[in-house]
């Protein structure tokens, strides 16, 4: 099986879509002849033509309208926002068509459209090529939210999201298409070819929506993390000394409830990581879940490490982001309590 | 019926779906032919005063002073001093001394990030230089001219690429989105046309309270396929704003020729006709060009006549930052190859033509500034590069709110600082 980044995973999913279903087709700013600003489209257009994979005007709201318009009309598109910081402007589009095109009109319109958009930050990006903005479309009904943490997943969930007939936000880490970053931006980064989740088959597979994975077994917390946040807890787990349970949520909305629910009444400690800013973030209804689900079960307050309420600074990137040591303490002080 | 139904379409031809191709790719020969250039001098210059109808012919014209040869000629001569052109040359060579010397930085991990504006210096150089300093410039990141032509302080500038402790923005941005108030640049973000239409609030404000200042604006050829754009024009029309919008056309947004962003069909400037608002379309390589339209759109803002469209043809000779290098997408030669030549040299072959510049003093010149812009990073350097030195990290809780609130204080504490 080949060993593929988590570039060439998603590079090989859309791959396997266009060549197996000539109605999915891939636009954005940057993403034709170029390939993408960060590679995942390299290739595309040159085998599929300049109709399957082409560039888009600076228009956010423009790509996700014609997006939903092609979906509607029947197409599966993949629109590619080049970084999740400016999807702001297709918010109307995602939240008011999107979202509820298939409710408003009683199952005869739906728009099964994927959205990709690199996201996060740990790449000196300043505020405006860091942020995380899973929340915001969490909290909208109608929108799946996907966020994968290594090449098998992203393949197998782009596939699942493209397949999917509502409308899909695909949220790609960023910081660890080259390797699984884990937080120590002081030392060399490992690739993915010597880490897990870097075998990826070469044709078509798919990992469910809504299915989470449990990455790392233990008996005393359970910690709940996506994206590259997995990686930071896997190294948080290991620096805290705490028998941790660590779980890949892989995608927030669907959210697999079961998992979350069985691991917590198992450990009865729970701790949530996440990148984005802490209030309102998407640990707060994680925690909210947990709470109402497992209450009798929990052996302490449940615990969240996230970033600042601040938006993301550039000189302090370090002293933002929420790295392995502040998932330790705050694994220990779940301990404790 | 459904969709599906075939009546009434057997005899009709398949639709087919246009993706525009730009001229050239890699490896093939350069060629502009496909963009309309007007002859230097050749287009009338009307009174600012005039009424929009009468000038829709403008948008499809190209407004350039400085011919071949380098003459001024035509109705848009501005006919400016050789001290004031001295100067405008000096900024712009600045400019590209300081790019190239922060773009250096940046390959030697002084910084994370740069962006050059080589080719567009003469925008926001005789902009600058052309207007009020209580007038407000909301640029893009490819306008940093501006400030040099406002005798910006270099070390401030290095500190904040730098993200050091010396950063007059605390830290927080990226290099180069920059602001400075009293310089008449406001702040700059990564997102693109989000101040476009704010450019016109300004100018509304300036407008309601009787003041007598204007608003300029920036942006790319590509940015104006988002929404900000029309909502600008829409806004300064329906207010007659005296503001002076303008678009920076350097034929590329990142890998995209402007032919992605609507230039297959119409001119930038002509899209101010539907908003009845008077388009310029002007040689943007051409300093005295820019200066003529400019002194035109802020005489139609001042005396209450409202707002003008201006599109400034340019190139973006370098790449679209240190993340991007265009040889992947455009001919690697296309950038000599520009029909409108490079600013600096043009108005320079104009000073020396006049009598008024020799290569020797050009030269000299050029070793000044490269010496002063090597002082100013050498100093920055002293305080630190990134990573080396940053401003205190409390200062990442602040200025979120006015006052913090209880979740900034408290986090702060949890970091310790």
């Amino acid at each position: 099986m080949p060993k593929m980044d988590m570039i060439q995973a998603l590079n090989s999913a859309l791959d396997v879509m266009m060549s197996q279903d000539p109605d999915v087709l891939v636009f954005g700013e940057d993403v034709g002849y170029f390939g993408g600003v960060f590679r995942v489209t390299d290739g595309l257009q040159k085998k599929h033509g300049l109709k399957r994979c082409f560039d888009t005007p600076i228009s956010e709201g423009g790509i996700i309208a014609t997006a939903i318009g092609m979906g509607a009309y029947g197409l599966r598109p993949v629109a590619e926002i080049q970084f999740a910081d400016y999807i702001l402007p297709a918010f109307d589009q995602l939240v008011s068509e999107a979202a509820r095109l298939r409710y408003r009109s009683g199952g005869e319109f739906w728009a099964p459209i994927t959205v990709r958009s690199p996201y996060g930050g740990g790449i000196f990006g300043g505020q405006t090529h860091s942020q995380s903005p899973e929340a915001i479309f969490a909290h909208v009904t109608g929108l799946k939210t996907v966020i994968p943490s290594n090449p098998y997943d992203a393949k197998g969930l782009l596939i699942a999201s493209i397949e999917d007939d509502d409308p899909v936000i695909f949220l790609e880490p960023k910081r660890i298409y080259n390797g699984p970053f884990d937080g120590h931006h002081d030392r060399a980064l490992k690739t993915w070819a010597e880490s897990p989740g870097s075998d990826v088959p070469e044709g078509h597979y798919t990992v469910p929506l809504g299915k989470a994975a449990v990455v790392r077994e233990g008996r005393e917390a359970t910690v709940l993390a996506y994206g590259t946040m997995v990686h930071v807890a896997k190294s948080g787990i290991e620096e805290s000394g705490v028998d941790a349970e660590l779980i890949d949520l892989r995608s927030i909305v669907p959210l697999d409830i079961d998992t979350i629910v069985t691991s917590v009444k198992k450990t009865g400690r729970c701790v949530i990581l996440h990148e984005a800013s802490r209030f309102g973030g998407f640990g707060g209804e994680l925690s909210s879940l947990v709470q109402e689900r497992c209450f009798h079960h929990l052996k302490s307050p449940i615990g969240r490490v996230a970033g600042w309420d601040t938006p993301y600074p550039h000189a302090f990137e370090w002293d933002y982001f929420p790295g392995p040591a502040r998932l330790a303490a705050a694994l220990k002080r779940v301990m404790e309590d | 019926m459904s969709p599906q139904d075939p009546i009434g379409a057997p005899n009709r031809p398949p639709l087919q779906l246009h993706i525009p191709e730009p001229p050239a790719r890699p490896g093939q020969a350069p060629r502009f032919d496909h963009l309309p250039f007007s002859p230097a001098g050749a287009i009338r210059r009307p009174d600012p005063g005039v009424a929009e109808p009468e000038i829709r012919d403008l948008p499809y014209g190209l407004i350039r002073v400085l011919d071949d040869e380098g003459r001024a000629v035509g109705p848009w001569d501005p006919g400016l001093d050789a001290e004031t052109l001295r100067r405008g040359l000096k900024v712009m060579a600045q400019t590209r001394a300081f790019d190239d010397r922060m773009f250096r930085a940046q390959r030697q991990g002084k910084t994370s990030f740069y962006m050059k504006s080589t080719g567009e210096e003469a925008i926001g150089a005789a902009q600058s230089m052309m207007l009020d300093r209580d007038d407000m410039c909301f640029p893009t990141y490819r306008v940093l001219s501006w400030l040099w032509a406002r005798d910006y302080p270099m070390l401030d500038l290095v500190n904040q690429i730098f993200s050091n402790e010396g950063d007059p923005l605390k830290g927080r941005q990226l290099p180069i989105l920059f602001s400075a108030r009293d310089y008449g640049f406001y702040s700059l973000s990564g997102n693109l046309g989000t101040r476009f239409s704010q450019a016109v609030g300004w100018a509304m404000a300036s407008a309601y309270r009787g003041d007598t200042k204007i608003a300029l604006a920036y942006v790319g050829d590509g940015t104006t396929a988002e929404g900000d754009f029309h909502e600008a024009l829409t806004f300064a029309a329906v207010y007659r704003a005296p503001v002076i919008l303008c678009v920076t056309n350097n034929q590329w947004a990142i890998s995209s020729y402007a032919g992605i962003a609507g230039a297959e069909s119409t001119t930038f400037a002509a899209k101010a006709i539907a908003y009845g608002l008077p388009g310029l379309r002007v040689d943007g390589n051409d300093f005295l060009a820019v200066w003529a339209a400019t002194v035109w759109a802020a005489e139609r803002a001042r005396t209450n006549k409202g707002a003008t469209l201006i599109e400034f043809v340019t190139y973006r000779a370098a790449g679209h930052s240190t993340s991007d290098d265009p040889t992947r997408y455009r001919p690697a030669e296309e950038a000599a190859c520009w029909p409108l030549g490079d600013p600096i040299e043009r108005l320079k072959t104009h000073l020396i033509a006049r009598g008024e510049w020799s290569a020797e003093r050009h030269t000299q010149m050029e070793a000044e500034l490269a010496d002063g812009v090597r002082a100013a990073v050498k100093e920055g350097e002293r305080i630190g590069t990134l990573g080396q030195s940053k401003p205190p990290v409390r200062q990442m809780f602040e200025d979120v709110f006015k006052e913090p609130d209880w979740r900034v204080l408290e986090q702060r504490r949890e970091l310790g600082v």
